[in-house]
Parts: structure tokens; C-alpha cells; sequence
């Protein structure tokens, strides 16, 4: 894609194709073959056009890497709402090309930072809003209220028959077992926070850590009976630090389990032999359901299938599963960006969408199916999940125009965009 | 005869404390430990003041109060809410369901008995 860099930075630079033809010394129709990617383009002329264009050589023939000038803009912006300007954002690209450890660490500091407020604000909705919290402290001031009000009429009450005090006296007993109960109980219940000395994630981070760590395959699961085995490749895991990080990656785990009964390894690696990573070929040929074939494509070795990626998000648009590839990038934490076919499914769950994409420089094909995961009801409607897998782009002829998206607003330089829910630090550099 | 209150609590030890000290102070005192029946119970009792515990097995007692104050012989019956939380948008819902008054556990009987002779006059 060094031709897409070179044309890229000769708009930014607002240079005609024949003005800078001219100047390197190569013919204008020689350098649009190079900046459609036709040509191959090397040592000489390759300087000479980074000389002109005013960048390092090495910023056109590698780029930098997507994600990170993604998150280095990122950074950038959320510095900006908070009221501390000035980074460059617009010249992120150029900083990780020749700065690229520094960029790395940069981008590094910001992720922490992000998951940081995530925890934070995690352990104050925590104390908020935990039910087994509220139940416990909850049980714990009844007790006190009882021992208080049975001890002051003990103390207040001249004179008090004694039958009466042997029952207050009994009561007092009884709840003060209580209480020490329900305190421990609850000191028990707090130190069991996730360990303030290691990395601290949001489970969300965890699952994630964990998904990619294993390049989202398991091996282990894909027996007839291998589902037995989820609790122990869970409980192995140094990812996983928190019963609710668990918690997600056994369900995902059980899912994958259930997938791989339905679409066996040895029958998806004949069935992408036979049809490549085309999943309604693959769902035709074995009479399973899209969304099963799209989670059983993403999660196979990228030996086999080739580059996949997926995401998948509930009916409040929450991205739940994760899985970038292909330079398409997906943001963390952050709401994504409106315009990605995944969230047409939240209004048309039936209807699916194959589209290319455009974003940045990356160049997807999306698929998208909805998976019903509870029937509809009387009292309450039938529950989606969308998913979006993403393929390598066939080209326009195979699968017609190109949709440009975005990551988030934040990041994102299109400009005139209906679906703009905040501006975009990059508004004045583009 | 002394004044009927009927107090709706769960917790065992809390009714017979609550219930010893109002009836020593004159009170004919009625319990009623769930949330399911708690408005048929007072409706049964008429009593001149309910004291109701607002976490209930059954039913909320935010609920019950919007009954009772719906209700349009029940209607302007004192009510004595009790809490174990203390948050402000506890208070403020006690108080826009017609709560009369509301009390944070935990309390002093001498705060109870207070209460409880302000809201019903002699």
C-alpha cells in the first residue's frame, strides 16, 4: 500500500500527480500506476518522492502502524476535552513513523490510563449498585438496629419482669451471632477485590487479553466432549483475575464449545478448502446457521482461514466480542462508529449486509447476521445479537462500492458526516 | 384504649423490640412481617398510624404507601417509613410516594417514640 501512502500524503501536501511527477522526474502516468498500487516502486525514486513530499522514506514504504496512530489520536483527543490542547493530532502518523518506541509508549500510557477510569469508575458503581453489597451491608444495620433497640430497653426499662429479659437478653445473643456473621461475611466479600498489586483491566480488558492470548482458538475445545474442560482452561488462565472476567470467558468458551460441535475443525478446514472463507457457502454446504459459521471462521488459525475478523454487540449496540484484523480498527471502550452495517441489524435484525468498507487505509468486506438469543415474548421483544465479520476486500466487481466508516468520532476525519455525534480533533488538519 | 399502630416489618427481633416499647408507652401495636397482604392488613386493623419497613419479602414498601395513600379510606393514614439506606433518592421517593415521616435505621427507641407521638396527636 506504499502508493496509497504516497497519494494520501501528496493530497495532504495539496500537490497535482503531474506537478510531482515532474519534480521526482518520472513520467504522470507512471506515477499513477505507483499510487494505484500497479507499480512496485523502490530505492531511488522512493526517496526522491519523500524528499518532495517532506516525509521519512520509511513513513511511505511501512507506514505506521494503523492502530497505533489510532490510539495516539485518541489519546490526543480525549487530552483535548479535557481541556489540555496541543498535542498534534494531525501529525500523529508522522510521529509513529519516526518515533515509533516512543509511540508505542505513548499509546501504552494512554490505555492504561483509560482502563484505569474504567476500574475506578467499575469500583464506585460497585459500591453503588452491587446487589450482594447492598444485601449484605443491608443485613448487617437490620442486626445493629435490633441489638441497639433491644439493648436500650434492657438498660432504659426500670422495672423490667424478668421473663421479658430473658427474652431481650436472648434476642441480644441471637443477633449478635448475627452481626459477627454478617460482618465477616462481609469482610470476606471485600478482600476479595481483584489484586491491587497487578494490572488492573476492566473484565471486558480481561476477556480480551485472554481471547487474544490464545489468537482467539482452542484447541482443547473442540472435542465432542471437550466443554467439560472450559473451567480448568479458565481457571489456568493469569488473564482472567476476576470472577466477572470468568464469568465472560466461560460463556464465551461454552459458545465456542457448542460452535464446534456443530461445525467440527475437520469439517470447516474441507469446508474452506473447498468454498475459501465464504460463510454462506460454508453455511449452504453444512446446513448451519451464519452466525455460528462466522464465529467458527474467526476463531480458526489464520493458517487455515486466512484473516478474519469479527465483532459482535448486544441490542444496546455494546460491543461484547472483539476480534480486529486486516488493519480494521475497533475501539475499546468507546461507543464505535454509527455508520459500521453491524448496528443496521439493530433496527433490521433479518436483514444481513455484505458491504466493503473503507476505514483509513484498511479495506474490509463486512458480512453481517443477527443471532436471536431469546425469543420474543409478551413481555419483553425477542433478543438480538449482530455480528460483523470481516474479510480480505475482493475488489469493487465482486462486491461493489465502498462505504467509508469510521473508528469513533473522535479519531475520525470524514468530514460532512450525518452520523457525527461529537467533532473530531482531526477536523483541522483533513 | 391507647391509639392502634400497626407496624410491617421482616425483621423478628426489631418487631418485638419496636412492639414492647410503644405498647409500654400505651400503644395497641399489630404486626405484619410480609409485603404481599401488608395493605389488606391495615385495611382489616384501621390503625391510626402504620409503620412500614421499606425492604419487604413480597413487595416494596414504597409500593404499599402509594397503596394506602391511593386508597381512599386509607388515605390519610400517618405513615412512619423505615429505611436502612440513607441516600438522598430513598428520602426523596418516601417523600413524593406521601411518606408522613422517615426514620434510618439504625435508630433509638427515644427517636421512635418521638416519631411516632408527633404524627399522632393526643
Amino acid at each position: 500500500m506504499i502508493g496509497s501512502r504516497i497519494r494520501e500524503r501528496r493530497v495532504i501536501s495539496g500537490l497535482k500527480q503531474s506537478e510531482l511527477a515532474r519534480r521526482a522526474g518520472i513520467s504522470a502516468s507512471y506515477l499513477n500506476l505507483i499510487e494505484h498500487n500497479r507499480r512496485r516502486i523502490g530505492g531511488k525514486t522512493l526517496n526522491k518522492l519523500a524528499d518532495i513530499l517532506g516525509v521519512a522514506p520509511v513513513l511511505l514504504s511501512e507506514g505506521a502502524e494503523a492502530t497505533l496512530i489510532a490510539a495516539l489520536r485518541e489519546a490526543a483527543a480525549r487530552s483535548e476535552t479535557e481541556g489540555r490542547a496541543g498535542a498534534e493530532a494531525e501529525r500523529a502518523e508522522e510521529f509513529a513513523g519516526r518515533f515509533p518506541g516512543w509511540a508505542r509508549l505513548l499509546s501504552d500510557l494512554a490505555r492504561q490510563r483509560a482502563e484505569l477510569e474504567s476500574t475506578v469508575k467499575a469500583l464506585t458503581d460497585r459500591l453503588a449498585h452491587d446487589p450482594q453489597l447492598a444485601a449484605s451491608l443491608h443485613e448487617v444495620i437490620s442486626t445493629v438496629t435490633a441489638i441497639r433497640s433491644t439493648a436500650s430497653i434492657l438498660a432504659d426499662t426500670k422495672p423490667l419482669e424478668p421473663e421479658w429479659q430473658s427474652r431481650f437478653h436472648r434476642n441480644i445473643n441471637e443477633d449478635s451471632k448475627r452481626l459477627a456473621e454478617g460482618a465477616e461475611a462481609l469482610v470476606r466479600y471485600l478482600e476479595q477485590a481483584p489484586d491491587a498489586q497487578s494490572e488492573i483491566m476492566s473484565p471486558q480488558d480481561e476477556l480480551h487479553a485472554f481471547l487474544e492470548e490464545h489468537g482467539f482458538h482452542f484447541p482443547m475445545l473442540e472435542g465432542e466432549d471437550d466443554a467439560a474442560r472450559i473451567p480448568s482452561v479458565v481457571d489456568r488462565s493469569d488473564r482472567l483475575e476476576t470472577q466477572a472476567a470468568r464469568s465472560l470467558a466461560r460463556t464465551v468458551l461454552e459458545q465456542y464449545a457448542r460452535d464446534a460441535r456443530l461445525l467440527p475443525a475437520e469439517v470447516m478446514a474441507r469446508a474452506v478448502a473447498e468454498h475459501g472463507p465464504d460463510p454462506s457457502a460454508i453455511a449452504a454446504a453444512t446446513g448451519t446457521a451464519l452466525p455460528a459459521v462466522f464465529r467458527r471462521l474467526a476463531m480458526m488459525p489464520q493458517a487455515e482461514a486466512g484473516p478474519v475478523g469479527l465483532v459482535v454487540c448486544d441490542g444496546s449496540g455494546t460491543l461484547m466480542l472483539r476480534k480486529p484484523a486486516l488493519g480494521f480498527t475497533m475501539p475499546r471502550s468507546a461507543a464505535a462508529c454509527a455508520l459500521w452495517p453491524l448496528y443496521q441489524l439493530l433496527t433490521q435484525p433479518g436483514a444481513p449486509v455484505r458491504l466493503r468498507l473503507r476505514q483509513g487505509e484498511a479495506r474490509v468486506l463486512a458480512l453481517t447476521v443477527s443471532e436471536e438469543v431469546a425469543p420474543a415474548r409478551f413481555d419483553r421483544p425477542a433478543l438480538w445479537r449482530p455480528h460483523m465479520l470481516l474479510l480480505p476486500d475482493p475488489g469493487p466487481e465482486a462486491a461493489g462500492p465502498l462505504r467509508e466508516v469510521g473508528v469513533n468520532c473522535q479519531v475520525c476525519p470524514i468530514a460532512d458526516c450525518a452520523a457525527r455525534r461529537e467533532p473530531s480533533i482531526l477536523g483541522r488538519a483533513f | 384504649m391507647g391509639k392502634k399502630v400497626i407496624l410491617i416489618e421482616d425483621e423478628r427481633n426489631i418487631i418485638e423490640a419496636i412492639s414492647f416499647i410503644l405498647s409500654r408507652d400505651g400503644w395497641e401495636v399489630k404486626t405484619h412481617s410480609n409485603g404481599h397482604d401488608a395493605v389488606a392488613a391495615v385495611r382489616d386493623r384501621r390503625p391510626d398510624l402504620v409503620i412500614l419497613d421499606v425492604m419487604l419479602p413480597g413487595k416494596s414498601g414504597f409500593d404499599i404507601l402509594q397503596e394506602i395513600r391511593d386508597d381512599a379510606e386509607l388515605g390519610a393514614t400517618p405513615v412512619l417509613m423505615l429505611t436502612a439506606r440513607g441516600q438522598q433518592k430513598d428520602r426523596e421517593m418516601a417523600e413524593r410516594a406521601g411518606a408522613s415521616r422517615y426514620m434510618t435505621k439504625p435508630f433509638s427507641n427515644a427517636e421512635v417514640l418521638e416519631a411516632v407521638r408527633d404524627l399522632v396527636g393526643p
